[in-house]
C-alpha cells in the first residue's frame, strides 16, 4: 500500500515537472520567436543587462576577490609541504577559468538577479500589469520576458570573466604580495598552463549555459507564479534552489565532456 | 452563425468551467454598440471571467464570443493582439505599470502601436488626462496617486488608441463618494462623448443601474435576469429583485446551509 502511494507521488511529481517543463518551454517559444524591434528591443536591452548585469557587478567583484586571495593562502599552503609554491598562479587561473568562475559567478547570479528577476515579473502578474498590457495589444513575453533573457544570458559570461580577473587579483595579492611568491614564477606559469581554448573558451561556454538555464528558470517562475504575496515567495525561493541545482548538476556534465578526456 | 452588425459583443450558449467548477453553463449576452452594458451578480459568479473571455486572455469550453465580427477564440495569437488594439480595459486595481510616471503610463499604448512624433504624443497623452481630469498629475508616479485617481489614470490609458470597445472590472469598488461620483459620470460621458460601446461588471446597483442602459445579472453559471435598469428594478423576479433591492433574506437565505439549530447546539452536550 506504502509503496503504491509513493508509485502515485512519483508519478504525479513526474507529470508536474514534465508540464513544467512544457509550460516553460512554450513561454520561451513565444518570447523569442517572432520580427524583432530592433529600437525599441535595443533599448530595452540595455535597460535590462543594466538591471541585470551592472547591479550584480559588486557583489561578484567582492566575492570574487575573497575566494580569490582564500585560494591564495590555501595553495599556498599546500604548495609549500612540497616546495612547489611557483605553481601557485596555474593553481589558481585552472581552478578559476575551468571550474570556480563559471560555477561560483553563477549561483552568486542566480542568488542576486535571478530572485529579483521572478520577483519583479511576479509582482508585475500579481498586479495585472502583465494582463493589463496582454488587453492593450502588447504581448508581454515578447515586452517583459524576451529582453531579460537574452540580458542574463549577455551578462553571465561577462559577469564571469570578470570573476576570473578579479578573483586572480585576489590570488596575487595574497601569493605575491604578502606570502612572497616569485611575480614572474606566478605569472610565466599561469600563462603556461591555461590554454586558451581548453580552458578559457569552455569556461565561457559554461557561463553562457548557466546564464540561459538560471535566467529561464527565473523568467518561468516569475510568469508561472501564484498570484499571491505567498506565491511570488514560494517561486523567488524555486528560482534560487532550482536554478542552483541546475547549475551545479550541468556543471559536472559539461566537465565530463569537455575535460573528461584529458 | 452571422453576427448581426448593431452587435458589438455577441456571446452564444458559452460554456466555461475551471478546476471542475462550473463557471458558466450556456450563457448568451449581447452588446449593442454605441450602449452602456453592465453585467452584474454577485462575487464570485464569474464577472471578471467572462472580461477575460472577451479579451481572449482565456479560451471557452464551448460556445461563441464574437466581437466586431471577429471569433475571439477562433484567433490566432498574432491577430488576437491587433483585435486587442480595439479593447481598452480597466482592472480593478487600476493595473497601472508602477516603475514609470502617470504620462509615460498613458503613453505606454501609443509608443508601442503607433510611430507617432514625440510632441504629438505628449499632445494626444495631455488630451486623455484632460479627458479625466489629471492632467496636472502627469509628473506623479502611480504611488503617489490615489485609489480613484489612478482608475482615472487607468481610464485615460486604455482610452489612449481611442478603442471602440471599453470593459471596466469593477469600477466602483473601495472607491470615496467623491471619487465615485467622478468615475460614475465619466464612463457615462466618455462613452457617449466618443461614441465607445462599454460594458461595465460590477456588484454595486446604484451606480450601475445610473448609468446602464441595458443589464444582465447571472448567478450560478446563468443568466437570471436581463432588461433596462428600470425593468429589472420593477419587474424581476424574486432571486433578481432579492440582488437589485440588497435584501439580506430571501431566496438566496441569509444562512449558510447547516443542519437544524438546536441539535447543533445541544447535539455536543448530550
Amino acid at each position: 500500500m506504502i509503496t503504491m502511494k509513493r508509485l502515485q507521488l512519483l508519478g504525479r511529481t513526474g507529470f508536474s515537472f514534465m508540464g513544467d517543463v512544457g509550460r516553460a518551454t512554450i513561454i520561451l517559444y513565444h518570447s523569442l520567436i517572432g520580427k524583432p524591434d530592433w529600437v525599441n528591443g535595443f533599448t530595452r536591452l540595455v535597460q535590462q543587462i543594466y538591471f541585470v548585469g551592472v547591479l550584480s557587478f559588486v557583489i561578484i567583484a567582492l566575492s570574487a576577490l575573497f575566494i580569490g586571495m582564500v585560494l591564495g593562502l590555501q595553495g599556498y599552503t599546500i604548495l609549500n609541504k612540497f616546495g612547489a609554491e611557483h605553481a601557485l598562479g596555474q593553481l589558481i587561473a585552472l581552478s578559476l577559468v575551468r571550474e570556480l568562475g563559471p560555477v561560483v559567478g553563477a549561483l552568486l547570479f542566480a542568488g542576486r538577479a535571478g530572485s529579483a528577476l521572478t520577483a519583479e515579473i511576479g509582482l508585475m502578474k500579481t498586479t495585472e500589469q502583465l494582463s493589463s498590457m496582454e488587453m492593450m495589444g502588447v504581448d508581454p513575453l515578447r515586452r517583459i520576458i524576451a529582453p531579460r533573457f537574452w540580458a542574463g544570458q549577455i551578462s553571465m559570461p561577462v559577469l564571469a570573466l570578470i570573476f576570473n580577473c578579479v578573483a586572480i587579483l585576489g590570488g596575487y595579492m595574497v601569493g605575491v604580495e604578502w606570502l612572497g611568491v616569485d611575480n614572474g614564477a606566478f605569472w610565466a606559469n599561469m600563462q603556461s598552463a591555461v590554454d586558451f581554448h581548453a580552458d578559457v573558451v569552455n569556461g565561457i561556454i559554461k557561463s553562457v549555459v548557466f546564464g540561459t538555464v538560471i535566467t529561464w528558470i527565473a523568467v518561468f517562475q516569475g510568469i508561472d507564479c501564484q498570484p499571491t504575496a505567498e506565491g511570488i515567495g514560494r517561486s523567488t525561493t524555486k528560482t534560487v534552489v532550482y536554478a542552483s541545482l541546475a547549475v551545479l548538476g550541468l556543471d559536472f556534465f559539461l566537465t565530463a565532456v569537455m575535460f573528461g578526456d584529458t | 452563425m452571422k453576427p448581426n452588425s448593431d452587435n458589438l459583443v455577441e456571446i452564444r450558449d458559452l460554456h466555461y468551467s475551471r478546476n471542475a467548477h462550473v463557471v458558466f453553463d450556456g450563457v448568451n449576452i449581447t452588446v449593442q454598440r454605441g450602449k452602456v452594458t453592465a453585467v452584474m451578480g454577485p462575487s464570485g459568479c464569474g464577472k471578471t471571467t467572462l472580461l477575460r473571455l472577451i479579451g481572449g486572455q482565456l479560451t471557452p469550453d464551448s460556445g461563441s464570443v464574437i466581437v466586431n465580427g471577429e471569433h475571439i477564440p477562433r484567433l490566432s495569437r498574432e491577430r488576437l493582439y491587433e483585435v486587442r488594439r480595439q479593447m481598452g480595459m480597466l482592472f480593478q486595481s487600476g493595473a497601472l505599470f508602477s516603475d514609470i510616471s502617470v504620462f509615460e503610463n498613458v503613453a505606454f499604448p501609443l509608443r508601442e502601436h503607433t510611430n507617432l512624433p514625440e510632441a504629438m504624443i505628449r499632445d494626444l497623452v495631455l488630451m486623455k488626462l484632460q479627458a479625466v481630469g489629471l492632467r496636472g498629475a502627469r509628473e506623479l508616479m502611480p504611488s503617489e496617486l490615489s485609489g480613484g485617481m489612478a482608475r482615472r489614470v487607468a481610464l485615460a490609458r486604455a482610452l489612449a488608441l481611442d478603442p471602440s470597445l471599453i470593459m471596466f472590472d469593477e469600477p466602483f469598488t473601495g472607491q470615496d463618494p467623491i471619487s465615485m461620483g467622478v468615475l460614475v459620470q465619466l464612463i457615462r460621458l466618455l462613452n457617449d462623448a466618443l461614441k465607445m460601446t462599454t460594458i461595465i461588471v460590477s456588484h454595486d446597483v446604484q451606480e450601475t443601474v445610473s448609468i446602464a442602459d441595458y443589464i444582465y445579472v447571472i448567478a450560478d453559471g446563468h443568466v437570471v435576469g436581463e432588461g433596462t435598469p428600470e425593468t429589472l428594478m420593477q419587474e424581476g423576479t424574486g432571486w433578481v429583485q432579492q440582488f437589485m433591492q440588497g435584501l439580506p433574506d430571501g431566496p438566496v437565505p441569509f444562512h449558510y446551509p447547516a443542519q437544524d439549530y438546536s441539535n447543533d447546539l445541544w447535539g455536543a452536550s448530550r
